[in-house]
């Protein structure tokens, strides 16, 4: 992959890199500048960029206020739980798709992503009534299952396309030597399809994590995850920039080190070159 | 290449699935069919009756239902065409070797992490604001007059909040399907002295077909369910500008509470999807095989 | 390759396990409020209530204003029992009473309930049973620039009508300096500019209904109050008006550039603190303007605390609102944070008080544009309706959001007056058509 690139290029595209990065971050970075100003500093016109008077103080507010790490544990439970539920269930199904396809696997596949077309907004009530009589309402487990069947059209349809770029003939050689279905799939499928399952993790985190409908209209005092922290700092009557600034900046964090930790291997791991 | 030991297994194994998809799907959807033919508010009990189709009637029949439907394709269409496009571009950009790399990758990721009501907020309040906002100051500071964006281009307004949401998911998907791209394919090309952009139209573009139809579906599931946007920057309006068909369907369930109605407008919301997906499917379908 | 699986396996062994919830006490009261200022010193005051009430947690969950709507209007229609006490506003409490979802609260003498404002008392009451505690009430009035109005020679009297408020906005605005001489809710929303049109309407003899439920919008006072708005925003308004709501245009108070704001009474601590704005020290207030037709366009707003006829606890809930809405509450909050920071507008001692009045400036008026509102009789003429810048009928959240997008289409420039009236009428009669009025 190292091709040698003349340093001139090098720079340039640092340069240009860099500076569509930084636009494109700029909002996420203007937010957390903000959690560090005042509220009266924080809607200040002209805009103060780095030389005001930096404060924890909105970091020591929500701090009192809230009980972040009982909505960050929430916030974890349920977007990894869901993800690894999904990931179990959608696995096997993916594989079935791409390795032992019938005419009907695509119907089955659209049918599957179909059902996310639902404006969860429309059935709410329905769902609502179903969680009551369950006695689901507010706990990580129903929200983790609801999470998990969201999510899962998703997670079986980027399993199925990674999976469909593994040759079948690697498959095929390794049922000739009399591998049993099982083997085959945890021997030879998987490690081949460790990059596509680690993106489709890291991505079905990041998408339960934020989820800001079922995971605010499901839960109270209990379950309420990172969303729902948010949601008690955002238009308040009075200023509220600085604070929402500090609010989202915690929320942000940990998945952006998450990001940051995952995102080697992810992108590294991606290549299949040596496969084909 | 399938026996039909495999196909038997390949059935069981899709079956927890299935079976899941099904229950989810089927349980609210039978409930919502229901609901969408009774009278039934929440905040009216006790009152429930058979309505037949008038939810139905009423629901396509409001004058903002033409309107929220263009607007959806709008804001769907729009947000595809940023997000994959600049998505592409940013692939090319991020799968070339620079300096800080790993740290420009990571921010252009970030913005996917953010909650859709605080981006939202912080993009009307503190950026496009035509008096208060960054881009004001900054456009008086070059002597231009501020843009109310909200009120002179409310929808693409929101168009650009969601695509900068949106963008880093394309991204971070064209940039693996490019990684994956065989490097000694692009040097034998280099060789043969095709140029950059005939590289890019006859190697590079027909491998990340596939992902590009990834991005597109999925993204056009999320995007059609898009409303907290809306409901934070412009509920709506001015006039219907910004009401799109989920918007109708939240104002039916959460504004008036009419679990009839908004059952109703779920229904076409999904039979209206459908049709998308369809028609997407036609357009880019060859691509899954 | 066992091992990886063996770790998915733990992983989600470990992640079922600790979906384990920790069973509730009896006595666990979980408290629903908004996110405003004076709820969160509740929560943070608390502790003075469970000291006295050993047996008794509280445990909250505070959201901003349209989630916490709408998370407890589908928990209490669907019986779901997450929540024993409840906050919500002048606009649920009739509609949640009659459906008797709220437990009726009868207090001891100690708690004094005549000493409740009476426009209050009378939002929150069906036939004379309070069924919501207030916590804290607003009206709206005129904020304005003391300096800008000296600088024009203006002088703002106690009780100005809309004609002078008009000239007045006219004459100080300085679009080159960015000064508007008047800042308007205009986002579409019930309670963004809806909340301030209505109000304002009312005062131009307007109304929403006739008292066959007949929508109102065909008539002439509507036409003239949207189009003195609409003209004034234009002449005297800042940009993007169309979009801006309650926090917009505090931040755009705040940071001197609104000659005047018409807006909530709550409004005028903020405006007035010198940690958040800079012309904390050149704020002025008067009482809504009115136009000779005897009413202001002000209307009542109360954030209150309700017992949801679901709960299993409704004694400790009742302790709990009993202490958090009582005179004892204000004092404590005086003593831990100082007077300003008392709840405003609920009760009649407060504002008989002259520590308060003292640490408020805007006390008085704050008192007096609450009195006269009368959500029983908010128009000039008769209405089948309670509510002073809403109408208590289910259905008003829509239309009223609906309503509002067609007026910010015309404050947007986007529809004139007469096409934003005339797609409000059809969409009103429309709604109301099909929820069955007249009933």
């Amino acid at each position: 992959m190292a091709r040698s690139i003349p340093t001139r290029t090098r720079l340039g595209f640092t340069l240009v890199g860099w500076l569509v990065g930084l636009l494109i971050f700029f909002p996420i970075l203007w937010t957390v500048l903000t959690s560090f100003k005042s509220e009266g500093t924080a809607i200040a016109t002209p805009p103060q960029f780095l030389f005001f008077q930096w404060t924890a103080e909105n970091y020591a507010e929500v701090n009192s206020r809230s009980d972040y790490f009982k909505h960050f544990m929430n916030s974890v439970v349920i977007s990894v739980g869901s993800t690894l539920l999904g990931l179990l269930i959608a696995i096997p199904a993916a594989w079935a798709m791409a390795f032992a396809p019938t005419k009907r696997t695509k119907d089955v596949l659209l049918w599957m992503l179909s059902t996310k077309m639902l404006p969860a907004v429309g059935v709410l009530v329905p769902i609502y009534l179903l969680f009551r009589d369950t006695g689901l309402l507010d706990t990580r487990i129903g929200l983790t299952a609801v999470l998990t069947m969201s999510n899962l059209p998703i997670i079986v349809w980027m399993l199925y396309t990674y999976f469909r770029e593994i040759p079948g003939d690697i498959l095929e050689a390794a049922r000739m030597d009399g591998a049993s279905l099982a083997k085959e799939i945890v021997y030879v499928l998987t490690p081949m399809a460790v990059p596509g399952i680690a993106s489709t993790l890291l991505l079905n985190i990041i998408l339960a994590w934020n989820e800001a409908f079922w995971t605010l209209n499901l839960t109270a005092a209990k379950a309420a995850p990172l969303t729902a922290f948010i949601a008690s700092y955002s238009s308040p009557e009075g200023l509220f920039w600085a604070k929402l600034s500090a609010a989202s900046t915690l929320a942000i964090a940990p998945i952006l080190v998450l990001g940051w930790f995952s995102q080697r291997q992810l992108v590294r791991g991606l290549t299949f070159g040596a496969v084909k | 290449m399938a026996t039909l030991q495999t196909r038997a297994s390949a059935r069981l194994m899709m079956t927890p699935a299935v079976v899941l998809l099904l229950l989810w799907m089927a349980v609210p959807l039978a409930m919502t069919l229901y609901f969408s033919m009774l009278r039934y508010n929440l905040l009216m009990p006790g009152m429930e009756e058979w309505a037949g189709f008038l939810n139905y009637r009423f629901f396509l029949t409001d004058p903002a239902f033409f309107a929220g439907l263009l607007n959806t394709l709008l804001l769907v269409g729009g947000v595809l065409a940023i997000s994959v496009g600049g998505g592409i571009l940013m692939a090319l950009l991020l799968d070339q070797p620079f300096f800080g790399q790993g740290l420009v990758r990571l921010m252009v990721i970030a913005p996917f992490f953010v909650m859709p009501t605080v981006s939202a907020l912080v993009w009307k309040n503190m950026l496009m604001h035509p008096v208060n906002g960054l881009f004001a100051w900054l456009a008086r500071t070059f002597g231009l007059q501020p843009v109310d964006w909200f009120g002179q281009a409310p929808l693409f307004s929101i168009v650009m909040i969601v695509s900068w949401q949106w963008l880093p998911f394309a991204t971070l998907i064209l940039l693996t399907a490019l990684q994956s791209l065989d490097s000694e394919q692009k040097e034998a090309a280099e060789m043969d002295g095709a140029g950059a952009l005939s590289r890019f139209i006859y190697i590079v573009l027909p491998h990340m077909a596939r992902a590009i139809t990834v991005v597109v579906l999925i993204e056009t599931i999320f995007l059609l369910s898009v409303f907290a946007e809306i409901l934070v920057t412009t509920n709506g309006g001015p006039g219907v500008q910004t009401t799109t068909v989920t918007y109708l369907v939240y104002v039916q369930a959460l504004l008036q509470f009419d679990v009839g109605g908004a059952s109703a407008g779920g229904i076409v919301a999904v039979v209206l999807a459908n049709i998308v997906a369809i028609f997407l499917v036609r357009l880019i379908g060859k691509n899954l095989d | 390759m066992r091992v990886r699986l063996c770790a998915v396996a733990t992983c989600s062994a470990m992640a079922i396990a600790a979906f384990g919830t920790t069973g509730a006490t009896a006595e666990t009261l979980t408290i629903a409020t908004v996110n405003n200022g004076d709820m969160i010193r509740m929560q943070k005051l608390a502790g003075a209530f469970t000291e006295k009430n050993p047996d008794i947690t509280l445990e909250w969950v505070t959201l901003e204003e349209n989630v916490l709507r709408q998370r407890v209007t589908t928990d209490i229609a669907t019986k779901g029992g997450q929540y024993d006490i409840m906050t919500i506003g002048t606009y649920e409490v009739p509609i949640w009473a009659a459906q008797d979802w709220l437990v009726p609260l009868d207090f001891d003498a100690d708690y004094d309930v005549d000493d409740l404002l009476p426009a209050i008392r009378a939002g929150l009451s069906i036939d004379g049973a309070l069924y919501a505690a207030p916590f804290y009430g607003e009206s709206s009035f005129v904020m304005y620039r003391k300096d800008l109005f000296d600088e024009a020679g203006l002088e703002m009297p106690e009780a100005p009508t809309w004609d002078f408020i008009g000239e007045a906005a006219r004459k100080i605005t300085d679009k080159g300096n960015e000064i508007y001489g008047i800042c308007l809710r205009g986002k579409a929303g019930w309670g963004e500019n809806m909340a301030f049109l209505t109000a304002m309407a009312n005062s131009f003899g307007a109304r929403w209904f006739d008292m066959d439920w007949n929508p109102q919008f065909d008539q002439p006072q509507w036409k003239e109050a949207l189009q003195f708005y609409i003209d004034l925003m234009k002449d005297a308004g800042p940009p993007g008006a169309s979009s801006n709501g309650f926090n917009e245009n505090l931040a755009l108070f705040q940071t001197g550039k609104c000659g005047m704001w018409i807006d909530a009474t709550v409004a005028a601590s903020f405006v007035s603190n010198p940690d958040e704005s800079k012309v904390a020290d050149k704020v002025g207030f008067a009482l809504a303007p009115d136009n000779g037709l005897g009413k202001r366009g002000n209307w009542l707003w109360a954030w209150s605390l309700a017992v949801p006829a679901g709960s299993q606890k409704t004694d400790a809930a009742k302790k709990f609102i009993a202490w958090a809405t009582s005179k004892e509450y204000s004092e404590l909050v005086a003593e831990k944070e100082g007077w300003a920071n008392v709840p405003p507008g609920t009760r009649t001692s407060l504002y008989a008080n002259p520590a308060y009045q003292e640490a408020a400036p805007f006390a008085d008026l704050t008192l007096k544009s609450i009195q006269a509102a009368d959500p029983t009789h908010p128009t000039v003429d008769d209405v089948p309706y309670v509510g002073v810048q809403f109408v208590a009928i289910p259905e008003f959240q829509g239309i009223g959001t609906a309503v509002g997008q067609q007026f910010s289409a015309a404050l947007a420039g986007q529809t004139t007056v007469d096409q934003a009236l005339a797609g409000a009428q059809a969409l009103t009669a429309r709604e109301m058509q099909k929820a069955g009025y007249p009933k």
